[in-house]
């Protein structure tokens, strides 16, 4: 069974959301998305300083499997994208919610976050 | 539900993660298709490949009809029962129907064809034998596993005893020996020495348990696919199907022109083409820079405002890279650029051969 965290909000294609204390937001994949995946062998993250909106698509995930486009939950600045991917993509299958994270945004509109589902609507759409 | 091989309980029990695969549910890996790709080129590795389609061929004609059915040439069998015959079986338009192994029994053959082409292959065999003194059989019951890699025979040797160690020493490649039910045979997918065993299949549950006590890992399709991409062999409906030749997907030496006589099915347009020259050919492609090539890519070369297609692609866990199959302009030089995602990606192009027996032959 995979892993749901309850303190995040998640979209319908998999991506996860965390509000960090400083205000910006973490995005990555599931755990039920690295598992459908299976091995990830490749991480394109947006670059840093470029602006999203929610719904863009800001980076793909490779499996040996398959390709995977990200989108961004939210509209605002990629501060910071996790680079430790670029050497260990693998680190989305072992840790998708802590060291498998794959960008930061500075949103401009934190009130997005409400659009997204929580864990138990994401647990729900995510079993169908 | 669909089709269930004879070990399908054991790979549920196994932790196989089973997935619909041409009508059947087999396993697509046990936990990590890319630890499953390793074992393979470092130790050894089994695969259930129960659910291709075996169909014996015999009868005082088989000899002729095989001759007419099939684009190589079983003479080149005669006189060595147990050898086997990796051929295209081609339609009047010279595209390929399945492609298969031909094994020289004694008496008789035995082919082994794709499971999701199995109808259109019966049907196909069975119209073509009119007019031949021949009987086709298929054989639903038998299992069929293959274990590949390094240490695949010793390990095999081990769990089929005694009686079977001198048989499988003298095993030559592409060779089979067969004993009651079991047929053994010195043929893989995965660039790796190997076996593949025929068995009952009330015997497969055993025999696999006993290779996993043995040491061979389970190993899924996902890592199936990336072997034998590495190894640079067709995959049926992706490098060729009915409306490619054999000349463009890297199947020219299946292609028996001699005897000059041999009337094949699908003998005059190959002739044709040959003769006007193969406008197409199947390379090699390798990306160093990061991503991944994917089928259906369009591969772009000089000389040629045709667009070349991938028509499989994938990581390569030996390489550390990914490394592509792709069907391009005759005129393709030593590089060439595909499209990823819209923008344009140079590779390097190469012969259809990656890797074999572990190692890199780029």
């Amino acid at each position: 069974m995979s892993e749901i965290r309850s303190e995040l909000k998640y979209l319908a294609s998999h991506e996860w959301a965390r509000l960090e204390e400083d205000g910006t937001v973490t995005v990555g994949i599931s755990d039920h998305a690295q598992d459908a995946l299976g091995d990830v062998v490749y991480v394109e993250t947006p670059e840093v300083g470029s602006t999203l909106a929610a719904g863009d698509e800001a980076g793909v995930v490779e499996s040996v499997k398959a390709a995977s486009d990200i989108y961004s939950p939210i509209s605002g600045e990629v501060i910071a994208v996790n680079e430790a991917l670029e050497d260990a993509p693998e680190t989305v299958n072992s840790s998708p919610y802590d060291d498998g994270w794959f960008f930061r945004v500075k949103p401009s509109d934190v009130s997005e976050l409400e659009k997204m589902l929580d864990a138990d609507a994401y647990r729900a759409e995510s079993a169908e | 539900m669909g089709n269930r091989t004879p070990l399908y309980d054991t790979h549920v029990a196994m932790g196989g993660k089973m997935v619909d695969f041409g009508g059947w549910d087999m396993p697509l890996h046990y936990g990590s298709q890319l630890e499953e790709h390793n074992k393979v080129r470092t130790d050894a590795g089994m695969f259930d490949v129960s659910h291709m389609t075996v169909v014996d061929v015999d009868g005082d004609g088989a000899r002729d009809y095989l001759r007419y059915l099939l684009a190589n040439d079983v003479a080149k069998l005669d006189g060595s029962p147990g050898k086997a015959l990796y051929t295209g079986m081609l339609n009047e338009q010279g595209g390929v129907i399945d492609d298969l192994i031909v094994y020289l029994r004694d008496p008789g053959y035995r082919v082994v064809v794709n499971c999701a082409t199995r109808e259109k292959d019966l049907a196909w065999m069975n119209k073509q034998a009119e007019g031949f003194d021949v009987t086709l059989s298929e054989r639903p019951h038998l299992a069929m596993v293959a274990i590949q890699g390094p240490n695949a025979l010793a390990k095999a040797k081990d769990v089929l005893g005694i009686d079977w160690i001198s048989s499988i020493d003298s095993l030559k490649p592409f060779q089979s020996v067969a004993r009651g039910e079991w047929f053994v045979a010195r043929t893989g997918y995965t660039g790796e020495d190997g076996l593949e065993i025929m068995l009952a299949g009330e015997d497969a549950p055993g025999f696999w348990r006993a290779l996993a006590d043995a040491g061979v890992a389970p190993c899924g399709l996902g890592a199936r696919d990336t072997l034998r991409l590495e190894a640079g062999m067709n995959l049926y409906g992706h490098e060729m199907d009915e409306e490619t030749s054999p000349l463009v997907a890297n199947m020219a030496w299946t292609v028996a022109w001699q005897p000059e006589d041999r009337n094949f099915i699908g003998r005059k347009p190959l002739e044709q083409e040959k003769a006007a020259g193969v406008k197409e050919k199947l390379v090699g492609l390798v990306l160093e820079e990061r991503g991944v090539l994917r089928a259906d890519q369009p591969v772009v070369v000089d000389g040629s405002e045709d667009r070349g297609i991938i028509t499989s692609g994938t990581f390569s866990p030996t390489l550390g890279y990914s490394i592509a199959l792709a069907r391009v302009p005759a005129t393709v030089g030593d590089s060439a650029q595909v499209e990823i995602r819209k923008k344009l990606v140079p590779v390097k192009v190469v012969k259809p051969c990656f890797v074999r027996n572990g190692k890199s032959v780029i």
